[in-house]
């Protein structure tokens, strides 16, 4: 049966595009032009995945994700434009899956969607993460580089761990302080950075040009999967 | 001014009296009015007629309260309350008893149109907001309410004098003339002396039990046609004077405009009365008058000094400028200050005595005053000021002396013993010589009175114990009492002369002092940048010359005034304090200790005002300590001028800097609408025509939707900038990092070289902001570079910085642009279509909100280099 997907969105426009793209891609694709008809619209289509845009007439996206997050995880994908780094952060940390900002490619899109689909597929629990010539046995607590194991200090662990677990996801600042340090996190946010530095120049064959994990400019970090 | 060739022409009103009437109207036009009843004592009814007037704009629908009224259990004034509330008298606690006070605070929040607030002079409990009740009624005007009140002519302040001497009593309720003159209305309460001797024998006037003793003599038939007339006078000026001000261009008296008048005030007694006796002449004469004060080198006593500082309260509320000056001549000191001011008449007292003996008195100023006056006319006017306020001589303060005089005797006694052990060496008339130098030498450390009493000792204990016959005070040689003539004279001016010079030294002294610390406090002002600094600067001279906390609560930034002290100031205001600053601010007067308004309070508020607007409030806190004597207030007030100045010019800096950013965006906005619209219409063309080809060119539609992409980022990121929501979030950053997401922002990092130098240390700063002001260089640098040659992206350390280089092989810069580049909407000439010429300006800005700074200059070898550089900001620690 094919996918259903669900477009949020009050411009007419885009929703018209992203139907012949989702169409066109092997999706059934539905629209709903305010987040109010979008919440309805969840309820009785049980859409597979939903594509929300963070600008709605009626109710802000936020608040409709928020909405949505009460009583249903499906994937959710936010349509952003570029200068919204605080919404898109605000989208995320509030459950959305993954974000594509405006102007964006079709193609780009569509992976987003597939991945965020995967993600929500109870998958089969594998405690090893491969990405190229990287090995890591989360359970068993060893990371290997080309064979050779790799030493990381407890805070690089909880971050690579982490990562692992949503890996292939954008994982925001705020939620790698909260997951990784707690409730003491704020402190650490600047140190965030040097953090990631220190974690790619063990676990990167170049750090230079980093291939497992990703900066998200004003968002976070996202995993980079090995498939 | 008297001078002829300043006398305007007839029939030509006079701006200033035209602009004058011109506030006067507008500030009526947000004030309340006021309503004198006004009689010639109690009993003539002023009560009653006001109830009646007020019964009369209950009927016309005007909302009206009764602040206060005094009925004396009267049936007939009880009925004329009917219909209007009454508020509720306010409880006021001083030292264990109830006080009961009008409720003037509730009056306030009420804000009825208008209020009834009986007897204008009663003066409130200590502890109330004011210590008069007029005070009140002025307050109350000012916040827009009418009021009615009743008054007495002889609780006017410039009647008290001869009130008291043609009845006898002294009055010490007054009111200031300046009452009458806001009145916008005043009305005669009349009743002849017999009628009123008819009520008050019927037992229908309330006399008080305190008045009751006077109130026979009081009432007096004599007694009652003057004040009756003194009344009525009162109101017929007031009368004329509110007719002239409705004819603003009547012909006005040229010399009478042009009077100033000038009063002497000094310690004495007289110079109240002399005060209220100019107020009354300056009134009359419509002139503006001032007061002035000369410090002369004989010091006063503290009970002097107290009622010197009291006359000129006395002065500066009856509306004179205070002018203080100093000078060993008195005459010569109130001239210099006279003509400095533009007077026209100069007033003093007029001494008592026979006039030789005044004429003939050096110290006396008048009789020199009159001689070198020239054009200024003296009016000497004769003072009466009866026993109940006596004058202290400034000497006569015996236990400030008791140390010299001992001092003096213990010297004399010295002196006398060593002139018994050397008299037989020298003889008697070598010892006259050592008691001459003792004299000599005691002056210059002791006052003049010791200092006399000294000189005459010696020359008596001489004659007594040295000059022959021995032990009597009789010489029996010619050529001795000659000597002991001499000496005791000697003795005498030695001893004045060396004291009267010290005083002049002390003087000078005190006022070099002064005068040093305002130059230091000017100088230091001139030096500071900013405003904050010269508060600080400001605060410490007053900790520094008076010893005083301070505190000082300015408008801030967008000119409100929010009555927060600022954070250097000294002394943590109270709650009350607060108000009391804010009241001084809001009415422009000072308030606080020594002042009309809440003198019980903690310290004195001072407004700080320049050109007629307040800029803030400077308080001192006073505490347990005594009130500033008047060149301590000089001194204070002239600190706050000054600080009143930066402030202001601080403002209009603030003000002018918004004017030229108005002026700017004015042409920016021109040139961001042109330039916005070529930018945005040149792609949306090039895609339409893109697609109308047969074949879609894909490559086109690509380019211009960069391009589109560009112009609109820009603009966001300068809309951000310029709103002021640009926040940077400093973190811990990785310049390689930064360098790498910059080329992948602009979408052509496989057209840039980098060269990253290992081992960077981390630095401080936004990623976000500096990768997408790197990402402006790289982008530039790609489209203005040479397409053969790759862009050059090169991170180093210098020093305490890391230099982020991005080089390009392009035509480089061409006369000077290098700077220009950097402002808005500035693009190269012939610079390749594309982009508003916001993108380096963005950057810039971006840089520097790191404290980081970003130039441009051309390669040796040709083509432009950018050079961004920011400060590393500490090293690294990470937490455990």
């Amino acid at each position: 049966m094919k996918p259903t997907a669900l477009i949020i969105d009050d411009e007419v426009q885009i929703r018209r595009l992203l139907t012949v793209a989702l169409e066109g891609a092997g999706y059934n694709a539905r629209e709903a032009e305010t987040g109010t008809l979008g919440l309805q619209a969840v309820a009785h289509l049980r859409p597979d995945v939903i594509l929300l845009d963070l600008g709605l007439p009626d109710l802000d996206g936020l608040t409709v994700l928020k909405r949505l997050r009460e009583w249903s995880a499906t994937p959710v994908v936010i349509l952003t434009v570029r200068d919204d780094e605080t919404d898109k952060v605000a989208a995320l940390d509030a459950g959305a899956d993954d974000y594509v900002t405006k102007p964006f490619s079709t193609v780009e899109l569509l992976a987003r969607l597939r991945a965020a689909q995967r993600r929500a597929q109870p998958r089969e629990e594998t405690s090893i993460f491969r990405h190229g010539d990287l090995e890591v046995d989360v359970v068993a607590h060893i990371a290997k580089r080309a064979g050779d194991e790799v030493k990381l200090s407890a805070t690089e662990w909880a971050l690579l761990a982490l990562l692992i677990r949503h890996a292939g996801r954008v994982l925001t600042h705020r939620q790698i302080l909260r997951e990784v340090w707690g409730p003491k996190a704020e402190e650490h946010r600047q140190y965030l950075r040097v953090y990631f530095t220190h974690l790619r120049k063990k676990i990167e064959s170049d750090p230079a040009h980093p291939k497992i994990i990703r900066t998200e400019p004003g968002i976070g970090y996202r995993l980079i999967t090995g498939d | 001014m008297r001078n002829d060739e300043f006398v305007p022409d007839e029939n030509r009103p006079n701006p200033d009296a035209l602009l004058a009437a011109i506030h006067a109207d507008e500030s009526k036009a947000r004030r309340g009015r006021l309503k004198v009843f006004f009689g010639m004592c109690p009993g003539v009814g002023k009560t009653y007629a006001m109830l009646e007037a007020a019964q009369r704009k209950v009927k016309e629908g005007v909302e009206v309260v009764i602040g206060v009224v005094e009925t004396h259990g009267r049936a007939e004034t009880l009925a004329m309350l009917e219909g209007m509330p009454i508020v509720p008298r306010a409880k006021i606690e001083h030292r264990g008893a109830v006080l009961e006070e009008m409720d003037f605070e509730a009056i306030l929040i009420w804000h009825p149109r208008l209020v009834i607030v009986d007897e204008l002079a009663h003066t409130n409990a200590p502890g109330s907001r004011h210590p008069k009740r007029y005070q009140d009624v002025l307050e109350l005007l000012d916040a827009g309410i009418d009021v009615y009140t009743t008054l007495n002519v002889q609780h006017v302040e410039s009647r008290t004098d001869a009130v008291r001497q043609f009845t006898g009593v002294i009055v010490r309720e007054t009111v200031p003339d300046s009452m009458l003159d806001v009145a916008d209305e005043i009305e005669l309460v009349d009743l002849t002396p017999e009628r009123l001797r008819q009520r008050l024998s019927e037992g229908k006037v309330y006399l008080g039990d305190r008045a009751v003793a006077a109130g026979e003599n009081f009432f007096r038939e004599g007694n009652l046609t003057a004040l009756r007339e003194m009344a009525l006078r009162l109101t017929a000026e007031h009368v004329d004077r509110s007719l002239r001000a409705m004819q603003p261009t009547a012909k006005s008296d040229p010399w009478r405009s042009g009077d100033r008048l000038a009063v002497a005030v000094s310690a004495s007694p007289h110079s109240a009365e002399l005060v209220r006796w100019t107020r009354r002449y300056a009134a009359s004469l419509e002139a503006p008058w001032i007061a002035v004060a000369v410090e002369s080198p004989e010091s006063l006593g503290p009970e002097d000094e107290k009622r010197r500082t009291a006359n000129l309260a006395l002065a500066r509320q009856l509306g004179a400028e205070v002018v203080l000056t100093s000078g060993a001549h008195i005459g010569e000191a109130l001239l210099l200050a006279a003509q400095e001011h533009a007077v026209t008449q100069l007033v003093m007292g007029k001494p008592d005595g026979p006039p030789w003996r005044w004429l003939l008195n050096r110290r006396s100023p008048i009789p020199w005053l009159i001689q070198h006056s020239g054009r200024i006319d003296v009016q000497l006017v004769r003072t009466e000021a009866k026993g109940d306020r006596p004058l202290v001589p400034a000497r006569d303060r015996p236990q400030m002396y008791f140390r010299e005089f001992g001092i003096a005797l213990g010297i004399a006694a010295g002196a006398t013993i060593f002139c018994q052990l050397v008299q037989g060496l020298i003889g008697y008339w070598s010892v006259a010589l050592v008691y001459l130098l003792t004299v000599t030498l005691a002056a210059a450390t002791l006052r003049r009175g010791p200092t006399l009493l000294l000189a005459a000792l010696s020359a008596l204990l001489w004659n007594f114990l040295f000059i022959p016959p021995l032990y009597t005070f009789y010489i029996s040689k010619p050529h001795d009492v000659m000597m002991f003539a001499m000496f005791f004279i000697v003795a005498i001016v030695i001893g004045q002369l060396t004291s009267r010079l010290r005083e002049r030294e002390r003087l000078e002294h005190r006022r070099e002092q002064r005068a040093n610390a305002l130059y230091q406090l000017t100088r230091r002002l001139a030096a500071v940048t900013s405003r904050d600094a010269a508060v600080k600067e400001v605060l410490a001279q007053i900790q520094k010359n008076f010893g005083l906390n301070a505190a000082a609560l300015l408008r801030d930034d967008s000119g409100a005034f929010a009555g927060n002290a600022h954070p250097a100031s000294t002394w943590k205001l109270s709650t009350k304090e607060e108000g009391v600053a804010a009241w001084a601010f809001q009415n422009k007067r000072a308030a606080g200790r020594d002042t009309d308004t809440l003198p019980d309070g903690e310290g004195l508020h001072l407004p700080l005002i320049v050109a007629d607007r307040v800029e803030g409030v400077l308080g001192v806190e006073l505490g347990a300590a005594d009130s500033l004597v008047p060149e301590q207030r000089e001194l204070l007030e002239a600190f706050a001028s000054q600080l009143a100045i930066v402030a202001e010019k601080e403002r209009l800096a603030h003000v002018q800097r918004r004017a030229q950013v108005v002026a700017e965006s004015e042409r920016l906005q021109k040139t961001l609408f042109d330039s916005v619209s070529h930018e945005l219409k040149t792609p949306i063309a090039a895609i339409r025509a893109a697609l109308d080809q047969p074949e879609v060119n894909r490559d086109e539609i690509q380019r211009a939707n960069d391009r589109l992409r560009r112009t609109v980022d820009h603009l966001l990121d300068a809309t951000r900038i310029e709103s002021g929501m640009l926040k940077p979030v400093i973190e811990w950053c990785d310049a390689g990092e930064l360098a790498r997401e910059a080329c992948e922002l602009t979408g052509v990092g496989e057209r840039v070289q980098m060269d990253i130098a290992p081992d960077l240390p981390p630095l401080r700063a936004d990623h976000g902001l500096i990768a997408q002001a790197l990402a402006t260089l790289v982008d530039n640098a790609t489209i203005y570079g040479s397409a053969s040659e790759p862009a050059l992206l090169t991170v180093r350390r210098n020093g305490d910085l890391i230099r982020f280089e991005v080089a390009d092989r392009g035509a480089g810069f061409t006369d000077g642009t290098e700077e220009k580049i950097f402002e808005k909407f500035f693009r190269l000439p012939g610079s390749p279509a594309g982009g508003v010429g916001l993108g380096l300006s963005i950057a810039r800005h971006l840089v520097e909100a790191h404290r980081g700074t970003l130039t441009a200059e051309n390669r040796p070898a040709g083509g432009a280099r950018f050079i961004l550089q920011l400060p590393i900001g500490g090293e690294l620690k990470l937490p455990a």
